[in-house]
């Protein structure tokens, strides 16, 4: 199911590990960046290779934010919904781009470009209101920005997966 | 202007190369370290200079170095993260994106103070640009020699690797975060022994925060004196990294006297507030500590000092609320926060906190009722019987809440509803 180089890859850095389950967040990371989100078969391909069982597995895939369970558009929005961003206008940033996306907090747009997920404070207090997009930081923004952003993103290609 | 000591390289849009830290002085303490000094001599140097831990406790690290007993079994472990989920803290972000050589350093002198094999960087997925910082940075260390065996030509083997964290705020408690580097569920642990005894691996695991690692290298090569002497205090030593946000005109991270004013902090560093805004509140140290009484405006910014307040420094992240944000609104914010950040583990942190947050919500809404408060203070007084130290520092907001800005809790139960909504 997974690519020669991609098992390869992943065989070669579990081998180096002092214990292949240390490295249960990297695989899924992987496996997640390959497929788009982390699918039923993927986690128990993932498990297979860090030989655990599927549910170990999946005790962690859901105890983390930044896995996803469930598919996802090419671009994943993380709106900071932390105090500082609170305070600085969350509400605003998030309506907008609902309206700009039309499509909820936890729903992913038509054309399955965009996903729009909100997210504990990031730790990006000096840029708020802010958000990430596929890891990237964005920030302070506003209506103009939001707009250039997604714009920017719709013409962008390759796609990409949480930033490297 | 202060002294710069962490930030001496700091420059506006790049990252410190390894040669301009050695240029001001970096990778000269470890090799006096390692030339100079026996393992015991560099703990006593780092008690000493009393450097308090960063990351919020504002536990010595030396002593918490020489908690590692001598008799205690190899290979032993320390552990720094990125990961400051606690809102407000951006720090360690900065300091990775200034000088990560300087961390390095002082990780690599940590781990030849309790003689480990290894040390860990547990980074947040928000952070992978700092993830990414340290394993190309870390390559360079090793090529020069700074890392890996016999470094510098000394019997001391020690090599740091970067771990990647799928999320969540308890990855921040050390006993949650032991586990999540294993690859278990992140939840934390109660245990008779401490991880300097038994850790990551069962083996002993020292836990210290960024800031208080890159304090290191400056305390050995310029002593104990000259560290304590940086502070505004007697109580403090060191600089600190004070991080303002929320209501301010200049958000950032400054470099200070440990023990600077919180008033110089938000005027003259923060810029101030917003024309409009008048100063209401802060929360001093994070979202886990309580809003500061405006009597307290001048308070020094210590561990000791702020503790007097009846508060906490925390992790020295100044949120500035003023006279135009609702403080139930907030403090709801936060509940909400810890709600969804809550391991799940234990029941009074579980089941207490979206009980609270209802409560909170309902007042918010203009649907709250007197006796509502009461209800609040005999739940946060539950949390107290958590697990961890995760739920009491839930409800420190709350508890300051109702202890010092009850009249804004009240309006909105008379007026039914939020006053600060037109």
């Amino acid at each position: 199911m997974l690519p020669k180089e991609l098992l390869g890859t992943l065989q070669e850095q579990i081998a180096k590990a002092e214990q292949p389950r240390e490295l249960a967040v990297d695989i899924m990371l992987a496996l997640q960046r390959h497929f788009g989100h982390l699918s039923d078969e993927a986690l128990e391909e993932g498990a297979r290779l860090l030989g655990m069982t599927p549910l170990e597995l999946e005790e962690l895939a859901t105890f983390y934010d930044f896995i996803y369970r469930k598919p996802v558009g090419k671009f994943v929005i993380h709106v900071c919904d932390g105090v500082v961003c609170w305070m600085n206008g969350y509400d605003r940033v998030v309506d907008y781009l609902c309206e700009k996306l039309e499509i909820q907090v936890g729903e992913t747009t038509e054309d399955g470009l965009f996903t729009l997920l909100p997210t504990a404070c990031i730790g990006y207090c000096d840029l708020s209101p802010a958000m990430l997009v596929n890891g990237r930081p964005y920030g302070p923004l506003t209506p103009e920005k939001i707009d250039d952003i997604l714009n920017k993103l719709r013409t962008e290609s390759p796609p990409v997966r949480m930033a490297r | 202007m202060y002294p710069q000591v962490l930030f001496q390289n700091r420059k506006p849009n790049r990252i410190a190369t390894i040669d301009e830290y050695r240029q001001s002085g970096g990778y000269q303490a470890l090799a006096m370290a390692l030339q100079k000094y026996s393992p015991k001599e560099v703990q006593q140097i780092v008690v000493d200079a009393n450097l308090q831990g960063r990351g919020g406790a504002g536990f010595p690290a030396g002593l918490k170095w020489k908690s590692v007993a001598d008799n205690f079994p190899f290979p032993r472990y320390i552990v720094s993260n990125i990961d400051e989920y606690e809102p407000g803290t951006f720090k360690d972000r900065v300091m990775t994106h200034t000088d990560p050589h300087m961390i390095i350093e002082g990780m690599i002198i940590a781990g030849y103070a309790v003689l480990a094999l290894e040390g860990i960087i547990f980074v947040r997925p928000s952070y992978e640009s700092s993830a990414v910082i340290f394993e190309r940075e870390l390559k360079i260390a090793r090529e020069a020699g700074y890392l890996g065996k016999n470094i510098l030509g000394s019997n001391f083997s020690f090599d740091i690797v970067v771990h990647r964290s799928g999320g969540r705020y308890i990855c921040g408690e050390g006993t949650a975060q032991i586990n999540a580097i294993q690859g278990k569920r992140p939840h934390p642990v109660q245990s008779p022994v401490r991880s300097t005894e038994r850790g990551l691996w069962d083996k002993p695991t020292v836990l210290n925060n960024m800031e208080t690692l890159v304090n290191v290298p400056h305390i050995v090569r310029h002593g104990p004196e000259w560290f304590k002497g940086l502070a505004k205090t007697k109580t403090g030593s060191g600089t600190k990294l004070y991080c303002v946000s929320g209501k301010v005109n200049r958000p950032g991270c400054y470099e200070l006297p440990m023990g600077t004013s919180l008033r110089e902090i938000i005027e003259e560093h923060g810029g101030g507030l917003p024309a409009g805004s008048e100063f209401k509140t802060c929360l001093p140290g994070g979202a886990s500590t309580c809003y500061l009484q405006k009597q307290f405006y001048d308070v020094q910014m210590d561990f000791d000092s702020v503790k007097k307040a009846g508060n906490r420094l925390g992790t020295g992240a100044v949120i500035v609320f003023d006279h135009k944000t609702c403080l139930v609104g907030a403090t709801l914010n936060l509940i909400e926060f810890f709600v969804r950040e809550s391991c799940g583990w234990c029941t009074p942190c579980r089941e207490g906190l979206p009980f609270i947050r209802d409560l909170l919500w309902r007042i918010e809404q203009g649907e709250g009722r007197e006796d509502y408060i009461p209800i609040l203070r005999r739940m946060s007084a539950h949390l107290w019987k958590s697990y961890c130290a995760f739920a009491p520092g839930a409800v420190s907001p709350l508890e300051s809440l109702l202890d010092y800005f009850q009249d804004e809790v009240r309006e909105h139960i008379s007026q039914r509803k939020c006053p600060f909504k037109a």
